[in-house]
């Protein structure tokens, strides 16, 4: 019995998925737990103090800021998605939370997105076909949501050729059958 | 159409959605304001050939409300602001 019950991935596996069409690579991550992290209203000054023991960055508009363990994008006004290891913070809501305290409010977000990363030696042309984003015009450390494949998706540009995409998870495969789609146009 | 984000700058009118006359921020208040007022508020629309002021919500963005001055007639965008910043140059406390 026990053996019938092993953890599946987003994409359905026991093991994260890789994928590579043409010169893209795509990798399933599994090691990468989130929550979400809302500043209560008039309360933004607490968590700003909060925040800096805990070492959690809270960047700018449009923004991604890596950081140990936690790294957190901008999602809206006053309010970031959290990132970190999922090993050493499985529990990373309550760890938050306890942090935190009641200037923030915090929700559990790890089971509810597919993680994956995306390698190339240019993302551009794939991204442009699968949605607005201009990833030629955006820096290193953009971060914004998006549509790709009529999926609401976060889409983090850490280089040229490498970029972090957070999708629905229970539309993970649609999601990964889009960038297939479109990779096999680029190349 | 591009709508020119106060936050996020330029982006396609597709990431939104129209969400009516601007004018249904001003709710009258139903239990002292006369029925007609709130008849009005509830129904009645302008319908401009020309400047209107309009809600557009970024749904597939960061979720924030806008107040958009847009030209019906040419879609010329005139001016975005926050939804919340309005509101509250209206005098409301949120």
């Amino acid at each position: 019995m026990a053996d019938m019950l092993r953890p599946l991935t987003a994409l359905g596996g026991h093991a994260p998925a890789e994928l590579a069409v043409g010169l893209l690579i795509v990798t399933e991550r599994f090691d990468v737990a989130l929550a979400s992290v809302a500043a209560r209203r008039g309360r933004m000054a607490d968590l700003a103090r909060a925040v800096v023991k805990t070492g959690l960055p809270l960047p700018e508009a449009g923004r991604h800021a890596a950081g140990t363990p936690y790294s957190a994008f901008w999602v809206a006004p006053e309010m970031w998605f959290v990132e970190a290891p999922f090993a050493t913070h499985e529990g990373i809501a309550g760890m938050l939370k306890g942090a935190l305290g009641d200037a923030a409010s915090v929700t559990e977000q790890t089971d509810a997105w597919v993680a994956l990363d995306l390698a190339a030696p240019d993302l551009a042309p794939i991204l442009e076909r699968l949605s607005n984003v201009d990833l030629r015009a955006a820096p290193d450390g953009f971060a914004t949501r998006t549509v790709i494949e009529h999926l609401g998706c976060y889409l983090i540009r850490h280089g040229a050729g490498n970029v972090r995409l957070y999708g629905p998870r229970s539309s993970a495969k649609s999601l990964i059958h889009a960038i297939e789609g479109a990779a096999t146009a680029t190349f | 159409m591009i709508i020119n984000h106060p936050i996020l700058g330029p982006r396609d009118a597709q990431e939104f959605v129209y969400l009516g006359d601007a004018a249904l921020m001003g709710r009258p208040d139903g239990m002292t304001a006369g029925i007609e007022e709130f008849h009005d508020w509830l129904y009645n629309r302008d319908n401009p050939a020309g400047e209107h002021r309009e809600l557009w919500y970024h749904e597939q963005g960061d979720r924030s409300w806008l107040v958009v001055t847009r030209n019906t007639v040419t879609h010329e965008i005139l001016k975005v602001e926050l939804a919340r910043d309005v509101a509250r140059a209206m005098g409301r406390a949120k």
